[in-house]
């Protein structure tokens, strides 16, 4: 059993290492990231392989704690987001969650030499809104990937990202309202769970 | 390239004029935002579901094969050999758009590469540390202050709007398929290899993309038009606020009847 003294030491580590992670700057929060998936890629040849199960594992532990996947999932509702009911809202992001890690994954598994750098930040210290620009570089011209970021209760979320001048979840904006349009927040859900099977069915 | 006008460009022209002053009339009140950017939707998906049925018939396969018999060295070459092409115009127009400096270094990527790398089939500027910045007279009309104007799906070339639309002309005046005086046959081979190279390029993101889209009209037409948007500067807009957030001033959406099947 733990003496009192080394419980209380035992909590003041947790509490400095939680406050370390707090302290990360939104451009070494993603640099550690890509940095750990690029190196987890690389070291695994299942995934090299085109293994989509095995990516879904890896993006799960690495990226997906530091991704605030509720604003992703209503920015790309939109406005209809607060008509949807909770368990709606809940069924949204499970799918889009689903869909978006089945690209990423599919992304992931060409990854062969490539490295990711950090370009300069545009924003000030003080903001809580930022977008981290990186360029994956490789053979041919480096690809740009920036991400948006937003600073929730002290840490640092990512809830956009922008391949090649393309932010992803505004790009789904237009494609969530016309599904919706045509078939309600219950027809987007269908559509969504519908795509998702077709992919994984191929899998 | 003769020097004449093109009689094929004459007809070009007329039908952009046409479709010109088709989209300046006025947006009717109570239009949404998707019939504003997309006038032509009708249409334009008609003419993607063409390519779409041209590229899974002929163009996907002759690609498949090719990336099969040709490996892949090669390919990067050949496509290094078409971007150092354009590079020298994406020079021209990085001048045209007042960046001096970004068009002397691409001058200099275009020289280096013509002279030192096998008439741009090593891409040695790249190594050396200058960058590619792409540039086309689309992007050019777009950096002068014209607006995209309606999405427009062309047959063959795809994606691209009433502003980029005019800049096609003028892009393919320097394009290799008429750079260089090769008769009819040579112009149509050098269109088909270029197009050939870079859609094996483009076959695992085509997957992808298969995947990923609700709906592959409007996904691929939203990509464009974002993209096309940061290459002319415009990406720097402020993200849309958090509606997961509470807020008690906004009013409830209210969700649009259906829109009758097409």
């Amino acid at each position: 059993m733990l003496s009192r003294r080394s419980f209380v030491s035992l909590f003041l580590a947790a509490l400095l290492a939680s406050g370390a992670h707090a302290q990360e700057a939104p451009d070494a929060l993603i640099m550690r990231i890509s940095t750990d998936v690029l190196d987890a890629v690389k070291a695994d040849k299942s995934i090299q392989a085109g293994d989509v199960r095995q990516v879904i594992v890896l993006v799960d532990a690495k990226v997906m704690p530091s991704v605030n996947f509720r604003r992703m999932t209503a920015s790309a509702v939109g406005r209809f987001w607060r008509q949807a009911t909770p368990e709606q809202q809940q069924r949204l992001q499970e799918e889009f969650k689903t869909l978006l890690i089945r690209t990423y994954s599919g992304a992931l598994t060409q990854v062969k030499d490539q490295s990711v750098q950090l370009k300069p930040m545009r924003s000030k210290p003080e903001d809580d809104d930022v977008v981290v620009r990186t360029e994956v570089r490789g053979k041919g011209d480096p690809v740009q990937l920036d991400y948006r970021l937003e600073k929730t209760s002290g840490a640092w979320k990512i809830y956009d990202v922008n391949v090649l001048g393309v932010w992803l979840v505004e790009n789904y904006r237009n494609s969530f309202a016309q599904e919706i349009g045509a078939g309600g927040i219950d027809g987007l859900i269908a559509k969504l769970a519908d795509k998702n099977k077709a992919a994984a069915g191929k899998t | 390239m003769t020097g004449d006008f093109h009689p094929a460009w004459r007809r070009w022209v007329m039908a952009l004029l046409l479709l010109a002053s088709a989209g300046c009339a006025t947006v009717p009140p109570g239009t949404t935002q998707r019939q504003q950017i997309d006038p032509f939707e009708a249409w334009n998906r008609k003419v993607f579901a063409f390519n779409e049925t041209l590229d899974d018939a002929l163009l996907k396969p002759v690609a498949t094969g090719y990336a099969e018999v040709v490996p892949p060295l090669a390919r990067r070459g050949i496509g290094n050999f078409y971007a150092n092409l354009a590079d020298a115009w994406s020079a021209v127009n990085m001048l045209l758009q007042g960046k001096p400096v970004t068009a002397a270094e691409g001058a200099f990527r275009f020289g280096v590469n013509t002279v030192f790398g096998f008439a741009g089939v090593l891409d040695i500027a790249s190594e050396m540390g200058y960058e590619r910045n792409y540039g086309d007279f689309g992007q050019t009309l777009g950096v002068w202050g014209m607006d995209a104007g309606a999405y427009l799906m062309w047959p063959l070339i795809g994606p691209s709007t009433m502003r980029e639309s005019l800049g096609l002309p003028l892009n393919y005046a320097a394009s290799p398929m008429y750079l260089f005086n090769l008769g009819l046959a040579g112009q149509f081979g050098v269109w088909a290899l270029q197009l050939v190279n870079t859609r094996a390029g483009l076959l695992g993101a085509g997957r992808i993309l298969d995947d990923i889209a609700l709906d592959k009209y409007t996904f691929i037409r939203d990509a464009y038009l974002q993209r096309r948007r940061s290459l002319i500067g415009e990406d720097d807009e402020p993200p849309a606020p958090d509606p997961s957030q509470d807020d008690p001033e906004a009013a409830p959406a209210v969700i649009p009847p259906p829109e009758p099947a097409k």
